[in-house]
């Protein structure tokens, strides 16, 4: 959990893009560069997830490596000599996201967006050019991720279009939080999907509805209805919207809740990663069993038609 | 383990009955060979790591019985194993040979392979040919059987699998240059020229007879640190294509604190590849012997046979001499005499190249989805259940024994310095006669090529190391094939496969499969390789269908190469590109320019 296991009092000493960094031993190199102030792009990584190291797009090259090394993943080495911003370093950056680019719908994805610009990628390469003259009707279309909205119930829908495969909802689903077990990856390569068994719908999987893999989710593929449908009518305003932390009042537990409120309705609640008791995971009663604040106050009865 | 949610699916009586089967103590036929020993698994999530490892004979008992993983039956296969059913699912649908939807059909279904040599032996109108005469055909990757293409590998629908060819087809070719001369090694020594479907000459006796077994007493009286010495003075590397110096391998895993694994990975996918295949079906107990041997010098407890679910006759051969070696004493609570307890089951694959990668390899036998982890850590720290691990392939293994046969000194008087011992090649496609030739280390490509009849008609090019390899053009016959040479002239000689091509063959139709292969065979983990392949085949076929390939191209396949070899977690990922880049530069595809 969290950004490796940063607990030892040992330190370790490396240079990142020249500069000497020390950081307790067992953290990873993203946190030695967190430490350096330099941002690293990252997709599939979360504070609150076990690393899978698997968009690469956090690579960074290692004086010694042959290829080069997930910054997310890779503990820290006394010595190191670790490059962010080479020349390969940038190429591969840009690569990961041009594919992502190439491959799917990133219209919500906006930290994904921001980092595309910021390395230059252009997915529209592999559409073709105009250079490409009499060749360009022979080139195959580029396959794309394309799947229909799941809309099974009314607490979140799956647009898996937009899923880049981070594995996030699997491990936040799985071993990571809830331990329901509900989705898995299935099938191989570019056809691999996220997937309940045999893609049972939701309410019929082991699915609690914890909405967990919704908050973990950098793209959009999964989301809350209320911003599915705010969206659908062109009132999605995250500009607008007020964030407000409470506990919740279900249970004694204690769960810090966030509620994003736009137009004096709640529309999201998510829970602070670095909060002790949730780290940044909900139950279904937390995540969705808000609405009784919406209800229609409560009139006590008249005691008397006289006012009439 | 938390509260498992399934549908209300049931599995058929006899789903039921193959799965149980499947899953028994000591059930010898076809289904996991669980021997008594106890199971010692101490990596994390121990519950559902116990009976998990038992996942993939479970789903093949399933595929067999059923012709499909059917809900029901997978229901019970996660009831019984403490799987959830997503994660079983997510499982079944890794591997070519497990189906997910119920077939329109009550039949076996016969595998052709589509690789480039079994394409150029026919293999698309074989599968036409099948198809008119009512067989359920699936068109799939390599089968391991270039030296005898088209291949085809029957998947029993309630019989056992086989290979039409085993048996009924001619015997595989065998070649060694070394063999003959007692002081030198050679793998092939005792196989060539024995019949193998002679029963008796599978037998412990026959065995014993032609040699067999003094490897595993060797081992025994010179110890732990003698073996690891001379192994390591004899310079041998690993057969599998990494090249991985197997003495440094075995010292750190020896090292470590147990419990700890050996696995034999006979995995082989590579196209062009059949080596592996025929070690194993043709001396089984070396094979076994060699896995006790690894087993005993680094202190390792369990033993795993990790085999392609496309080798029947070698996976059947296999489980008779583990019986036959637990007979004579070499596996058990006092394996060989050692005092130490080791024992070997086997697994078969279920299709899917990647798994021959040795991390991947772990997640599959534990019952995962195939998918590499990210080294570092290593399989000496942390290989199969986490544990210290030795991984070698059969090629590698039995050049142990001949170490501890002949010693170090005599060993490495064959080969090059960089690049000692002998070399396995599979060559296939356009030569006199394909087959599995053993030569030493640094023999010309040429003279290989003429060991093997010569190239029938005008050489076009050769592709050594299979589709994660690249293509030689006919101008390099004086290429050496060691490990040094093909590293410096820019090549590789991997597992071994060579794979000849004359000026019939249409090239542009052999990249444009390498590159399909690799988008077919992606595990899809990784962003640089799940689209990286699918972009360079969309790109490569274009360049087929037009003839030429343009500046904008050419940077494009620059760039997806530079990125899948640098990014990619594994191998896969790294060489994806290679092959098709060699072509590239050599003219096979395009107008040559790159």
């Amino acid at each position: 959990m969290s950004s490796g296991n940063g607990s030892s009092d040992r330190q370790v000493t490396l240079s990142i893009d020249g500069r000497e960094v020390t950081v307790p031993e067992g953290e990873t190199i993203l946190a030695a560069c967190t430490a350096a102030d330099v941002d690293t792009p990252t997709i599939c990584w979360a504070p609150n997830l076990t690393p899978v190291n698997v968009c690469r797009v956090c690579v960074v090259e290692l004086e010694g490596s042959r290829t080069l090394v997930p910054a997310c993943s890779r503990p820290v080495e006394a010595g190191m000599q670790i490059s962010t911003d080479s020349e390969r370093v940038r190429h591969s950056r840009r690569m990961v996201l041009e594919f992502l680019g190439s491959a799917n719908d990133l219209s919500q994805a906006s930290e994904i967006a921001d980092w595309s610009r910021i390395y230059g990628a252009d997915p529209a390469r592999y559409e073709g050019s105009a250079d490409d003259g009499d060749g360009l009707s022979l080139r195959p279309e580029p396959e794309r991720v394309d799947e229909p909205v799941r809309i099974q119930d009314d607490l979140y829908i799956r647009a898996y279009d937009r899923c880049v495969l981070c594995y996030k909802c699997v491990e936040a689903c799985g071993d990571d939080a809830q331990h329901t077990f509900a989705i898995a990856v299935a099938g191989r390569g570019f056809d691999a999907r996220i997937r309940t068994e045999y893609d049972a719908e939701l309410p019929d999987s082991a699915c609690v509805y914890c909405g967990n893999c919704v908050a973990v989710c950098p793209t959009g593929a999964l989301q809350f209805r209320t911003e599915f449908d705010l969206r659908a009518v062109g009132e999605w305003r995250p500009d607008d919207q007020a964030v407000t932390r409470t506990v919740c009042s279900y249970c004694g537990v204690g769960c810090n809740l966030e509620l994003h409120v736009q137009d004096e309705h709640i529309v999201k609640v998510t829970s602070p990663a670095d909060h002790s008791v949730t780290s940044g995971h909900l139950c279904i009663k937390g995540r969705f069993g808000w609405q009784y604040v919406h209800a229609p106050a409560f009139e006590p009865p008249t005691t008397s038609a006289a006012e009439h | 383990m938390a509260d498992l949610h399934f549908s209300d699916a049931e599995p058929t009586a006899s789903e039921r009955r193959a799965v149980l089967a499947a899953l028994s103590v000591d059930e010898a036929s076809d289904g996991a060979v669980v021997v008594s020993h106890p199971r010692v698994v101490r990596a994390g999530m121990q519950r559902r790591k116990q009976m998990r490892h038992l996942l993939l004979p479970a789903l093949h008992a399933l595929q067999r019985e059923a012709g499909w993983i059917s809900p029901g039956g997978l229901n019970f296969v996660g009831r019984t194993l403490g799987v959830p059913p997503a994660e079983a699912y997510g499982v079944a649908t890794f591997y070519e040979m497990f189906r997910t939807e119920a077939p329109a059909h009550e039949l076996s279904v016969r595998h052709v392979c589509v690789d480039p040599i079994c394409a150029l032996a026919g293999a698309a109108p074989l599968a036409e040919h099948l198809r008119s005469q009512g067989h359920a055909v699936h068109e799939g990757p390599c089968l391991g059987q270039c030296e005898r293409a088209p291949a085809v590998f029957i998947q029993g629908r309630r019989e056992p699998d086989r290979v039409p060819a085993d048996g009924s087809g001619p015997d595989s070719l065998l070649v060694s240059v070394t063999a003959p001369a007692p002081e030198a090694p050679s793998l092939l020594r005792h196989m060539i020229g024995r019949d193998p479907g002679h029963n008796e000459s599978m037998s412990m006796e026959a065995y014993r007879e032609r040699g067999g077994g003094t490897a595993l007493d060797t081992a025994l009286r010179l110890g732990t640190d003698e073996v690891i010495a001379q192994v390591t003075t004899a310079g041998l590397s690993g057969r599998g294509g990494a090249a991985f110096p197997t003495g440094i391998k075995w010292r750190a895993v020896a090292d470590g604190e147990g419990p700890k694994h050996v696995v034999a990975n006979i995995d082989e996918s590579e196209p062009g590849t059949f080596k592996d295949r025929l070690l194993c079906e043709l001396e089984p107990l070396a094979i076994i012997e060699s896995i006790a041997v690894a087993g005993l010098t680094v202190g390792a407890e369990h033993g795993w046979i990790y085999i392609r679910g496309e080798y029947p006759l070698a996976t059947q051969r296999l489980r008779h001499a583990i019986a036959q070696a637990h007979s004579a004493g070499w596996l058990g609570d006092d394996a060989a005499g050692s005092g130490q307890p080791f024992d070997i089951e086997l697994r078969r694959g279920a299709g899917a190249y990647i798994c021959g990668e040795e991390t991947a390899l772990f997640n599959s036998l534990e019952g995962f989805r195939g998918e590499p982890r990210n080294k570092p850590p290593f399989p000496t720290t942390h290989g199969l259940f986490g544990r210290p691990t030795v991984v070698n392939n059969p090629e590698t293994l039995l050049n142990v024994n001949e170490i501890l046969r002949i010693g170090p000194e005599a060993y490495r008087s064959v080969g090059t310095d960089g690049s000692p011992g002998t070399k396995l090649f599979c060559l296939s496609g356009h030569v006199g006669r394909p087959g599995l030739y053993e030569a030493p280390f640094g023999m010309p490509l040429g003279e290989l090529l003429g060991l093997a009849g010569g190239v029938q008609g005008t050489l076009a090019a050769v592709l050594l190391g299979g589709a994660a390899g690249s293509f030689v053009g006919p101008d390099a016959g004086g290429l050496q094939l060691s490990l040094e040479d093909t590293r410096a002239a820019g090549t590789t000689l991997g597992s071994g496969p060579v794979m000849v091509f004359n000026d019939t063959a249409d090239m542009s139709a052999v990249v444009e499969r390498l590159a399909k292969f690799f988008r077919d065979e992606s595990c899809g983990q990784c962003v640089p390789c799940r689209v990286g392949t699918v972009r360079q085949h969309e790109l490569v076929t274009q360049i087929r269908r037009t003839g030429r390939s343009t500046e904008p191209q050419r940077e494009l396949l620059g760039d997806i190469a530079d990125a899948m070899g640098d990014a990619s977690i594994c191998g896969l990922g790294h060489t994806a590109a290679s092959a098709v880049l060699s072509a590239m530069r050599l003219g096979l595809l395009g107008d040559g320019q790159l």
